[in-house]
C-alpha cells in the first residue's frame, strides 16, 4: 500500500469538496454520481493505477484510464488535479469560458490526463478496448482500466463492446460499473431495468467481481484482486455497488442531485460533511 | 480536349485495397478493421499479409469506430472499413466524439457510396455521407476517381495525421489516372484547360465529365475540367483561378447536391466571385435498385446531364 486507508480516505474527503464547490461554482454539472464514484476515484489514481503526471497519450509502459460516462468529470477532474497532472486553482474554472475544464472531458484543450473525449454515453467500453489492443500489438506492459456508468448500459455500443472483448480474448482489462440504480429519469429499475447485470456480463464471457465502491479497502482490495485475474483470457468486470451522492447525506439515495447544483446554503450543508485534508483550491 | 484512353476498368474499391496493403508495408503502424464486410472493401492482401494487424469486428460498426480511436493513442493508424452507409450516418456520434473532437488518427474507409451501389437498393446507396462527413470540423474528405488514384489516396492518408474520410465505389469503371500519381491531399487536377466553362467533378463522376468534355467540344465548347477529388480542405485557389477565366461552373458528384461538392464550390464563389452554377447530383431524393448505369442515367448524373448543365449555366453568363 502507498497510502493508508486513513489517508485514501482523507484525500477523497477533499474531493468530495472539490466536486460541490466546482458544480457551486458554476451552478452546473453532475454532483450526483461524481460523489458516488470519489472512493473509486481515489483508490485507483492514488494506490492502483500505474501512471506518471507527465503526461503524454500513448502512456507507454502505464496503465491508462477512460471515462466512458464524461458527465462525472469534476470527480475526474479533482482526481487529476490532487495526484499532479494540473495545478489545483485551474479546479475554479470548470465549466467556464477558455476553460480546459470542459463540461464533459475532452483532449480538445489538451488536458493532462484525458485521452478521449466522452459525454455522449456508450462509446468509453469500445475505446478503452481499442487502447487494450494497441497496447498488446505494441508489446507495451500496462492494464486498461475504464469506468462506465450503470445507466449508459442501455445504449446499445456497450454490448457490441461487451461481445468482442471476450471473444478477442481482451484479458487485460478491467472495466468497472458505477451501479448506483440511478438515472436522471428515475432509478434504472422504473426508466430501463438493468436487471442481472453480473448474470449478463458473465453471459458474454466477463469475469465478473462485485465490490462495494463506497468502503475504500473494498475497492482498493477489489481493484488490486481484479488485477490478479487478468491474462487469463477473460477481460475483467467489476460491478460496483455506490451510492450517487455519497458523503452529502442530503443527495444520497435519490437521482435528484444527477445534475443539479447545490445552492449557497446547500453547499455550506455539504462542506460542513467534508472535513478540508489537502486545502480547497 | 485533352484525349483520355484507358485499357482496363477496374472497381476503386479494389485501388483501396492495394493501397491498403501498400501502406501496409510501408508502415508497421497501419492496422485495419472491418465489420463483417472484408471481401467487399478488399482488404484480403492486407489480412494475408499482416493477420495481427487486422481486427475483425462483426457486425458491429460502433464499436469498430470506438476501438479505431482507441487503437490510436498507442500510436497505430487505423482503417476501418464498411459500406459508406455504415461508416457514416450509422455511426456519426462515434465519429463526432471519439474520432473528430478527439482529434483521433483514424481513416474512415468508405466503400460502395452512391447510386452505383446497385441492385441493393437506397437502405446502402448514401447520398449524403460528404455533407455528413465535411461538416466535421477537422475532417478531411476525399472521393478519388479511379482505381489509381484510390490507391494514391489510401496510401497518402496513411501519411497524414488527423482523421479522413475516403470514399469510394463498387462499380468497375475506366482506370484512366498515372499508377504512378503522387496524391497531394487538398490539391485539385487539372484534368483538361479550356476557357468557355468549368466542369468540377469528383469520384466516379470525373470520367463522365470527360465524356462530357468530348461531347462539348465537339459542340464547339472549350470546358476546363478539374477534378476535385477532395472535398475538405476544398482548394479554393484551384477553383477561383479556373472560375475567373470561364466565368461560369458545373459541379458534378454522385451525392444529393444538398451537402456535397457542389455545395463546397458555391459557398466558396458566393464569398470570392460570385459566379452562375448548376449541379449535377442526386436532388434530395433516395435512390431504389437498379444496374448502376441504369441508376445513373435515371438520376441524372450522365455524361448528357453535365452537357445540358454546360449548356444552361453559359447560357446564365452575363
Amino acid at each position: 500500500m502507498k497510502h493508508t486507508i486513513k489517508e485514501l480516505e482523507d484525500i477523497a474527503s477533499q474531493i468530495r469538496r472539490d466536486i460541490v464547490r466546482m458544480v457551486h461554482g458554476c451552478q452546473s454539472g453532475h454532483p450526483g454520481a461524481s460523489l458516488g464514484c470519489t472512493d473509486f476515484f481515489t483508490a485507483l489514481y492514488f494506490e492502483v493505477l500505474n501512471h506518471k503526471t507527465d503526461f503524454t497519450m500513448e502512456g507507454r509502459g502505464e496503465d491508462l484510464f477512460f471515462l466512458s460516462n464524461g458527465h462525472i468529470s469534476p470527480v475526474w477532474y479533482s482526481t487529476l488535479a490532487h495526484a499532479g497532472y494540473f495545478d489545483k486553482s485551474e479546479l475554479a474554472t470548470f465549466r467556464k469560458l477558455d476553460s480546459r475544464l470542459q463540461g464533459h472531458p475532452t483532449t480538445h484543450e489538451h488536458l493532462p490526463g484525458i485521452r478521449i473525449a466522452s459525454g455522449s454515453l456508450g462509446q468509453g467500453l469500445s475505446v478503452a478496448i481499442g487502447a487494450a489492443l494497441a497496447k498488446k500489438l505494441n508489446g507495451d506492459k500496462g492494464y486498461i482500466f475504464a469506468l462506465l456508468g450503470d445507466g449508459e448500459l442501455q445504449e446499445g455500443q456497450n454490448w457490441e463492446a461487451a461481445m468482442f472483448a471476450p471473444f478477442n480474448k481482451v484479458d487485460h482489462l478491467i472495466a468497472s460499473v458505477d451501479y448506483n440504480g440511478q438515472q436522471i429519469d428515475g432509478p434504472t429499475s422504473k426508466v430501463l431495468a438493468l436487471d442481472d447485470l453480473q448474470a449478463k456480463f458473465e453471459a458474454f464471457g466477463w469475469h465478473v467481481i462485485n465490490t462495494d465502491g463506497n468502503d475504500m479497502q473494498a475497492i482498493v482490495e477489489g481493484l488490486h484482486y481484479a488485477k490478479t485475474l487478468t491474462g487469463k483470457g477473460k477481460p475483467i468486470l467489476n460491478l460496483m455497488s455506490t451510492q450517487m451522492g455519497a458523503g452529502v447525506d442530503y443527495m444520497m439515495g435519490t437521482h435528484k442531485w444527477h445534475g443539479t447544483a447545490p445552492n449557497d446554503e446547500q453547499l455550506a450543508a455539504a462542506l460542513a460533511q467534508l472535513p478540508e485534508t489537502l486545502g480547497d483550491y | 480536349m485533352k484525349k483520355y484512353t484507358y485499357t482496363e476498368k477496374k472497381d476503386t474499391r479494389s485501388g483501396f485495397g492495394a493501397g491498403l496493403h501498400e501502406a501496409g508495408k510501408k508502415n508497421e503502424n497501419v492496422v485495419a478493421l472491418c465489420a463483417d464486410l472484408v471481401g467487399s472493401l478488399k482488404m484480403d492482401a492486407f489480412i494475408k499479409d499482416f493477420p495481427e494487424r487486422f481486427t475483425q469486428v462483426g457486425i458491429a460498426e460502433a464499436n469498430m469506430i470506438g476501438i479505431a480511436a482507441g487503437m490510436t493513442i498507442g500510436g497505430k493508424i487505423p482503417f476501418t472499413g464498411t459500406f459508406a452507409n455504415f461508416s457514416t450516418g450509422r455511426v456519426y456520434d462515434q465519429i463526432r466524439q471519439s474520432v473528430a473532437y478527439s482529434n483521433k488518427n483514424v481513416k474512415i474507409c468508405a466503400s460502395h457510396a452512391g447510386l452505383t451501389l446497385g441492385e441493393d437498393g437506397a437502405t446502402h446507396q448514401i447520398l449524403e455521407d460528404i455533407g455528413l462527413m465535411k461538416m466535421l470540423p477537422g475532417m478531411v474528405v476525399i472521393n478519388p476517381c479511379d482505381y489509381n488514384q484510390t490507391k494514391a489516396a489510401t496510401i497518402a492518408i496513411a501519411e497524414y495525421e488527423g482523421p479522413v474520410y475516403l470514399r469510394f465505389g463498387r462499380p468497375v469503371i475506366p482506370v484512366f489516372t498515372d499508377p504512378d500519381q503522387k496524391f497531394e491531399i487538398g490539391k485539385a487536377w487539372m484534368v483538361n484547360e479550356g476557357t468557355d466553362v468549368t466542369i468540377i467533378a469528383t469520384g466516379h463522376m470525373v470520367w463522365k465529365a470527360i465524356e462530357a468534355g468530348e461531347k462539348l467540344a465537339e459542340l464547339g465548347i472549350d470546358a476546363e475540367i478539374i477534378n476535385i477529388h477532395t472535398i475538405k480542405p476544398l482548394d479554393d485557389e484551384a477553383i477561383l483561378k479556373s472560375v475567373k477565366k470561364t466565368g461560369c461552373v458545373v459541379t458534378c458528384e454522385e451525392h444529393n447536391k444538398f451537402g456535397g461538392l457542389g455545395e463546397s464550390v458555391a459557398r466558396l464563389l458566393t464569398t470570392e466571385l460570385p459566379t452562375p452554377q448548376e449541379f449535377v447530383a442526386t436532388n434530395d431524393t433516395f435512390g431504389e435498385s437498379g444496374t448502376p448505369d441504369q441508376l445513373m442515367s435515371k438520376y441524372g448524373l450522365d455524361a448528357v446531364n453535365i452537357v445540358e448543365a454546360v449548356q444552361k449555366v453559359i447560357s446564365r453568363k452575363k
